[in-house]
């Protein structure tokens, strides 16, 4: 019997984990993929937005301002980098900046740091822009973070903290009983007092389960295209266009790691598992960039994504317990500024249990994050020199592109990572240029030792998704 | 009385030009006339391509308690190409135990064809 | 950190890099440091366990194993210092190589004279823009090639190949004969990437469709992939609506080689835009003092053959260089004409021999391979993408070509 079930293992269901495992509370995570990221989650931006783009009336608005205040002592605890880059937003034409200067305004009143950039001030901070834009509005306290490193850290921080992980299995039925909830997933069954459903894509479809859903999930696909890191520099800030009122636009994104990211795209989709990419989006993509930043070329491009929104019809944030179910409470239409928001998403759980009745009691044991991250390529050569001193494993690189040592794959593995992918999101094995051609099967020898199974059951995300088909 | 004739088509690989060459041939597999080839050299080949083909086979077959995995192996002469497939069955079936001297003989006289197949690396 | 000084370093024990420190060690070089990140020397030789290789350097038809034990006997016999699995992972702005295994750590090594012979990587499925989705089943044709040949696993059971380079064709045979269908290749250009002779033994031997003007335009499957789509191209490179699907398990990409060039650029060295490797001369000298380069690192060949010739060419410079520190006076910078690619090496500087190796654009029949003033004037009956153009000049050609202020080539059609 647990006091909290959280049904979805993405940034928000762990940020709440996380919160949780705080409080002498008895919690369990589940999650339908082999390992938690492997949603919405796996395909974000890294961008902790400044808040500038959301009505504070709106429950984005007020998390994602919290949230942005919040991530720096977060990341900090965590052992994450964090950078506050800053975000423009340019004018591309003149009937842009009547809508900048009113974006500059409410900022104003929303406590939100901004200011105007022109000219050659403009020119000085961010070069390469076009050569027609020479206005733009500054909001610095924007930053980035590594895209999956802080899932994992909330993850293993929960862990450490008592919280109980369920992967692998998909939630099939809900029904109550007297004491709260019977929750079934793959074969097990659940007791839990209250339900806590971050279920991203899916969070309708779960509501459903128990009739809690008094809202739809609609389905946003965005493409994503990464640009080789020898373009390193090509922006300073995250650039967005002047936003229009349904969209922030397409972005050039500058990432912790200092390369560039474009995108992304805005489709409404139907089917909630479509990921693809498409010949049109990327066109969508490089036409917009250029009318920000004319240096990009198609031919930069090593890698792409896209994930998919969970827009809720409400087109809001929906942080509340259901008032039809009891002790059901939605975390739901978490899209963008999500990772912005989750920190502050947990806290405003936190707030809807007290209210709720739930006796929170906050534990005087919880244990900081304190696994080092360690990462080979980060550090200068006596620094390396005394890591592979510790361990001799740093310095056999399996990565290539990426500089990653094998002892930085064996400790991904000790943190819960089982296959190609979940090695690749924790150390960047295989997000270089040459796409995981020269790592794959090393990163699959060192999983099959590790976890004591044959390099053919290894997959790449779970699933039916083995990286070989036999052994000959 | 005109015999029954036969058209095959073949590209010459003995040099660049890669020049394709139609074969005609009787009823009873004679060549009758080769129109397209542009040298004696091509000519040759495309005679012993059409009556004999052959090939070299390279695969790897299955090691025993050794450093790696597989060991390449060739055949060590030119094998008829419709004998390809099952020799490769053959193959399948065969494992070799280190350690192994290259040009070692792992089958000897495959299929009685009179060609050995030989490691082409060493096995420690 | 363990620090070594050594005479002569060469960074990747390929064809190239391991006829380079033979070389060297023939001219006299008393310490030469070999390195590679493998576990044995023959760098990706050892994976190729096809034939085809030496035969214009020994006139023989060896597989890649074979070829690689020519050089590792020879360089048993010498005392070239062999330092296998270990990564070059930096090249300090004071040409300080810095080396990473699992049993030395960190090394730096300092040397008179630096080989660089990294070889290459593959282009892949993302960098020609393939849309769709991003399941398992999707390899480079060379990784598919160590999976099969290495490693001992099959990649998939039922393939589409894209892109009719040599490895992709020579890989629709391997998963073949190891019982995989291969279901056609794909090529986006009016003719295929590769030699003749893999077209006829690889694809028509095995009755494998090669489909020209043709290209993958979408990839299908969630966990794993399950088909593609692929339509006919037109003259502007666009896909039509003549579009086909092909139910498969495994894609293989074969569109081409880009030159390894990580550490070349911590130095940093000018990379060539054209070639992807950085200006060369004929010595094999990158312009930076005590720097020189081959193989494929350089710029991509077609043969093994060749790239053990461009070894031993930057071997002897690098030798030379560490013994006498030389360097040329002069040089007179190649220029590519019509229809060439590129032309390689960038400078002449020698007056003894030199080999330049022409890539042209298209494949084109009956033409005149001609130079500035006419002191390269030869005679072709087709010259091809797929394989370079050999341009061998002599004592009496380069004495002309020394006053000139620039060689150019054309390939132009006859008549």
């Amino acid at each position: 019997m647990y006091n909290i079930a959280i049904i979805g293992g993405g940034i928000v269901g762990n940020a709440i984990a996380r919160e949780l495992s705080r409080y002498d509370l008895k919690t369990i995570l589940i999650e339908k993929e082999i390992e938690v990221s492997f949603g919405t989650s796996k395909a974000n931006s890294g961008i902790i937005h400044s808040g500038i783009h959301d009505k504070p009336e709106t429950l984005k608005g007020r998390l994602c301002f919290m949230g942005n205040i919040i991530w720096g002592q977060l990341a900090t605890e965590l052992r994450i980098p964090f950078e506050r880059v800053g975000e423009i937003l340019v004018a591309r034409s003149d009937e842009d900046i009547p809508v900048l200067d009113q974006i500059l305004e409410n900022a104003k009143t929303n406590n939100i740091p901004a200011e105007m950039v022109t000219g050659t001030k403009l020119r000085e901070i961010e070069p390469n822009l076009a050569p027609n834009i020479n206005t733009a509005l500054l909001a610095p306290t924007a930053g980035v973070i590594p895209p999956y490193e802080m899932t994992y850290a909330l993850y293993e921080n929960a862990m450490q903290n008592g919280v109980e992980y369920l992967l692998e299995s998909k939630v099939t039925n809900i029904i109550n009983d007297k004491n709260g909830f019977i929750v079934t997933a793959d074969s097990r069954e659940i007791k839990a007092e209250y339900v806590i459903n971050a279920a991203g894509v899916y969070a309708d479809d779960i509501a459903k389960l128990i009739g809690a859903n008094n809202f739809k999930i609609l389905p946003r696909k965005g493409e994503e295209y990464i640009l080789d890191k020898r373009l390193d520099n090509i922006n300073n800030h995250i650039i967005f266009p002047t936003p229009n009122p349904t969209s922030k636009g397409i972005l050039v994104i500058k990432t912790i790691e200092g390369s560039t990211m474009i995108g992304p795209t805005a489709e409404d989709i139907n089917d909630k598992e479509d990921t693809s990419t498409s010949e049109a989006g990327l066109k969508k993509i490089l036409d917009f960039v250029r009318t920000m930043v004319p240096d990009i070329k198609k031919s930069d491009i090593i890698a792409s994504f896209a994930g998919i929104r969970p827009v809720s019809d409400t087109n809001d944030f929906i942080i509340e317990e259901s008032k039809v179910v009891p002790h059901f409470i939605n975390a739901a239409g978490i899209q963008s500024p999500g990772l912005t928001a989750a920190p502050a998403i947990a806290l405003e759980i936190i707030e809807i249990l007290k209210e709720s009745g739930m006796d929170m009691r906050k534990k005087n044991n919880f244990k900081p994050y304190d696994k080092p991250h360690r990462r080979l390529t980060l550090l200068n050569n006596n620094e390396k020199e005394l890591l592979i001193k510790l361990n001799k494993d740093y310095g056999n690189i399996i990565c290539r592109c990426e500089t990653v040592s094998e002892a930085e794959v064996v400790a991904a593995i000790k943190n819960g990572a089982k296959t190609v992918d979940g090695i690749k999101f924790r150390t960047r094995a295989g997000m270089g240029r040459c796409q995981a051609g020269f790592c794959t099967h090393h990163v699959m020898r060192i999983l099959s030792k590790e976890l004591s199974v044959p390099e053919e059951t290894i997959t790449k995300r779970g699933g039916d998704s083995r990286i070989v088909k036999e052994k000959r | 009385m005109s015999k029954k004739m036969d058209e095959r088509k073949f590209t010459c690989i003995m040099c660049p030009l890669g020049c394709e060459v139609t074969v005609k041939s009787d009823d009873a597999g004679r060549i009758i006339e080769l129109i397209g080839a542009n040298c004696p050299k091509g000519e040759k080949y495309i005679k012993e391509e059409f009556s004999t083909p052959k090939r070299v086979l390279t695969t790897t077959v299955a090691v025993e308690r050794s450093e790696i995995s597989r060991l390449p192996v060739r055949t060590s002469d030119f094998i008829p190409k419709d004998k390809i497939f099952d020799c490769m069955t053959v193959l399948s079936k065969a494992k070799v135990k280190a350690p192994v001297k290259i040009s070692d003989i792992v089958i000897e006289n495959i299929l009685g064809l009179g060609v050995d197949v030989v490691a082409t690396r060493a096995l420690k | 950190m363990k620090k070594i000084s050594t005479d002569l370093i060469v960074i990747g024990a390929g064809p190239g890099g391991m006829a380079a420190a033979l070389k060297a060690s023939e001219m006299g070089i008393k310490n030469i440091l070999l390195v590679d990140r493998l576990e044995e020397l023959g760098g990706i030789l050892q994976q190729c366990i096809h034939n085809g290789f030496g035969l214009q350097k020994f006139e023989k038809d060896l597989t890649g194993p074979e070829y690689a034990d020519h050089y590792i006997n020879l360089i048993k016999k010498t005392n070239i210092e062999v330092l296998l699995h270990s990564m070059a992972i930096e090249i300090t702005k004071d040409k300080k190589v810095i080396l990473s295994n699992n049993i030395d750590g960190l090394i730096e090594v300092s040397a008179k004279a630096i080989v660089l012979a990294m070889g290459c990587r593959e282009r892949t499925r993302q960098q020609v823009s393939i849309p769709g989705t991003r399941p398992a089943g999707i390899f480079t044709a060379g990784v598919a090639q160590r999976f099969v040949n290495i490693e001992g696993y099959m990649p998939g059971k039922s393939v589409v190949v894209v892109g009719s380079g040599d490895i992709g064709m020579i890989m629709a045979r391997r998963m073949t004969l190891e019982g995989a269908k291969v279901h056609a290749v794909t090529e986006i250009l009016p003719y295929a990437g590769g030699l003749t002779r893999n077209i006829v033994q690889c694809l028509e031997d095995y009755q494998i469709p090669l489909h020209l003007n043709h290209n993958v335009i979408n990839i299908c499957g969630k966990d794993r992939v399950t088909g593609v789509k692929i339509a006919k191209i037109d003259s502007n490179g666009d896909p039509t609506n003549e579009t086909f699907d092909i139910e498969c398990d495994t894609l293989l990409f074969s569109v081409g080689l880009i030159p390894e060039n990580e550490l070349s650029r911590m130095v940093p060295l000018d990379i060539n835009p054209v070639t992807g490797g950085p200006y060369i001369d004929d010595t094999y000298h990158t312009g930076n003092d005590g720097i020189f380069i081959c193989g494929n690192a350089a710029f991509v060949n077609d043969l093994a053959d060749y790239v053990s010739l461009e070894g031993e060419i930057a071997g002897e410079a690098a030798a030379k260089y560490a013994l006498y520190g030389n360097r040329p006076n002069s040089r007179i910078p190649t220029i590519a004409g019509d229809n060439v690619r590129f032309i390689v090496p960038n400078f002449i500087t020698r007056q003894d021999q030199v080999t330049l190796y022409v890539r042209v654009t298209e494949p084109i029949t009956d033409v005149r391979v001609i130079s500035t003033d006419g002191i390269v004037n030869l005679k072709k009956q087709i010259v091809k993408p797929s394989e370079m153009v050999e341009i061998k000049l002599d004592s009496d050609k380069l004495k002309k070509i020394s006053q000139l202020k620039e060689l150019k080539i054309d390939v132009k059609k006859n008549g």
